[in-house]
């Protein structure tokens, strides 16, 4: 799936949240999103599985715009890591990870292998964390939850917001292990967000940097190291 | 005991459990659907509440006499004194269900649209488990006022223990008024337990 921002504005009142945004992700790429805390990363995500929609401008979605798409649909094909987390609190883990299987009617022992295979993937021993509730978990763990869940039901287009923000530097540095991979044998197309400029210049193909709801650089990370735009250069500074 | 004191008793008491159940059974069936509609248009929601709350405001032996000149639903009996209940009862159960609904937890919702749910996957899925627990309180607090407003329903030919009650008032006779009240303090007690131990089983998760 590829995802395009065409000239997209957002405005509260009279603030721009999102100022033309114009930005294309191409088909297996991973576009990570970088930008300081309010500077627009999350709404721009919520754009592209119509959680959000803009004031202006047309996001689209496999060249459909968003607006023409059946919502559901396609937020069923897009798995979304939300910066919250957000598990269903009355379910248990294995039954979170496995909720968009289920709407989607796979079969019970299929989506039983899946729900192992997954929380696998992430690091949960399937048979001790599987019958837990969210809130029997540690914050890192729901997080990781979140994570299977996105990827449960093979979507072709992921959405990541801060998806490793409250793990230990050890597992997150497995975790972004295990995203590559993802990434090299499914070749799936993401979008990512995340204010760490080393996660950014690990994890993706190209780095959009966001400045107070404007795009103000756009490069791959070899050329974004080498980047002279003032913004670039402060989170550069951060590698130090 | 005075002869026949004891059927009639048994008689009045299932006689109050009818009337308050049918009751409470129209007003879950009207508050809990309008409580859920009025927790997603919240421009609707001051309104209805503020009537609700009216209508629990009237004194309840003032709103079975206003109910008595309404056509159809009105006149001296035992329709006119449901109709009457149901109103008293709508208030805690629609109060209960819009703020059980309206607790869930935002970054949940918008998770569960994010994975894809439909508004109804969403209200069934998510919603009304997670305010489960909320809504039967509602219930339970609206069931034991009842049994106990539903009393003064004999005043206008509804029927139950204000029967006796009324009818020991007039006669000053205090075994009589107490053979209604109680009873009827009993089962507002046992409603109260036995709601209660519903809410603990039916909680989506015990705390
Ligand atoms: N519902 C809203 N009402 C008012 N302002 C909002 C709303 N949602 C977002 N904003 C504002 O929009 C701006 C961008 O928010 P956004 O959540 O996209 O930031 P972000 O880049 O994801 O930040 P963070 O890294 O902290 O998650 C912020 O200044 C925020 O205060
Ligand atoms: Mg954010």
């Amino acid at each position: 799936m590829t995802v395009e921002y065409r000239d997209v504005c957002y405005r509260i009142g009279d603030r721009m949240i999102l100022d033309h945004l114009n930005l294309r992700v191409e088909e297996g790429e991973t576009l990570v999103l970088l930008g300081r805390s309010g500077s627009g990363k999350t709404t721009a995500l919520k754009m592209a599985n119509s959680l959000i929609s803009s004031t202006s401008g047309t996001v689209l979605v496999d060249g459909k715009p968003t607006t023409g798409w059946d919502p559901v649909r396609l937020r069923r094909s897009i798995g979304y890591v939300i910066q919250d987390v957000g598990l269903f609190p009355h379910y248990t883990v294995q039954r979170n990870v496995g909720l968009v299987p289920e709407l989607e009617g796979w079969p019970a022992d299929r989506i039983a292998a899946r729900t192992e295979e997954l929380l696998d993937k992430v690091g949960l021993d399937p048979g001790l964390y599987g019958p837990r509730y969210p809130r029997q978990l540690s914050g890192g763990q729901r997080q990781r939850v979140g994570v299977a869940r996105a990827l449960a039901a093979d979507p072709s287009l992921l959405l990541f917001d801060e998806p490793f923000g409250a793990l230990d530097p050890v597992t997150r540095v497995e975790l972004q292990r295990q995203f590559l991979e993802l990434r090299r044998t499914f070749g799936k197309t993401s979008l990512f967000v995340t204010h760490d400029v080393h996660e950014a210049l690990k994890l993706g193909s190209r780095i959009a940097l966001l400045s107070e709801g404007r795009l103000v650089q756009d490069l791959p990370p070899a050329e974004f190291l080498k980047s002279s735009h003032p913004e670039a250069r402060a989170f550069l500074e951060c590698l130090n | 005991m005075r002869p026949g004191l004891f059927d009639e008793l048994l008689e009045l008491t299932l006689d109050h459990i009818w009337l308050c159940s049918l009751a409470m059974l129209f007003a879950v069936l009207i508050a809990v659907p309008l409580g859920i509609l009025i927790s997603r248009r919240v421009s609707l929601q001051a309104p209805v509440l503020a009537f609700a709350n009216v209508l629990q405001t009237i004194p309840s032996l003032a709103l079975f006499g206003f109910l008595i000149p309404i056509p159809v639903i009105g006149g001296i009996g035992r329709r006119t004194a449901i109709v009457a209940l149901i109103l008293f009862a709508l208030l805690p159960i629609l109060r209960n269900t819009v703020v059980g609904i309206q607790s869930v937890d935002a970054a949940v919702r918008e998770s569960a649209l994010a994975m894809g749910l439909s508004p109804w996957q969403l209200l069934t899925m998510v919603e009304l488990p997670l305010s489960v627990r909320s809504i039967l309180t509602g219930i339970r607090i609206a069931t034991v006022t009842t049994i106990g407003t539903a009393t003064i329903a004999a005043a206008i030919g509804g029927g139950g223990l204000g029967v006796f009650i009324f009818r020991g008032v007039a006669s000053v006779d205090t075994t009589l008024i107490l053979a209604g009240a109680v009873p009827a303090a009993l089962l507002a007690l046992a409603a109260d337990w036995g709601l209660g131990w519903i809410e603990q089983k039916l909680s989506p998760f015990s705390s």
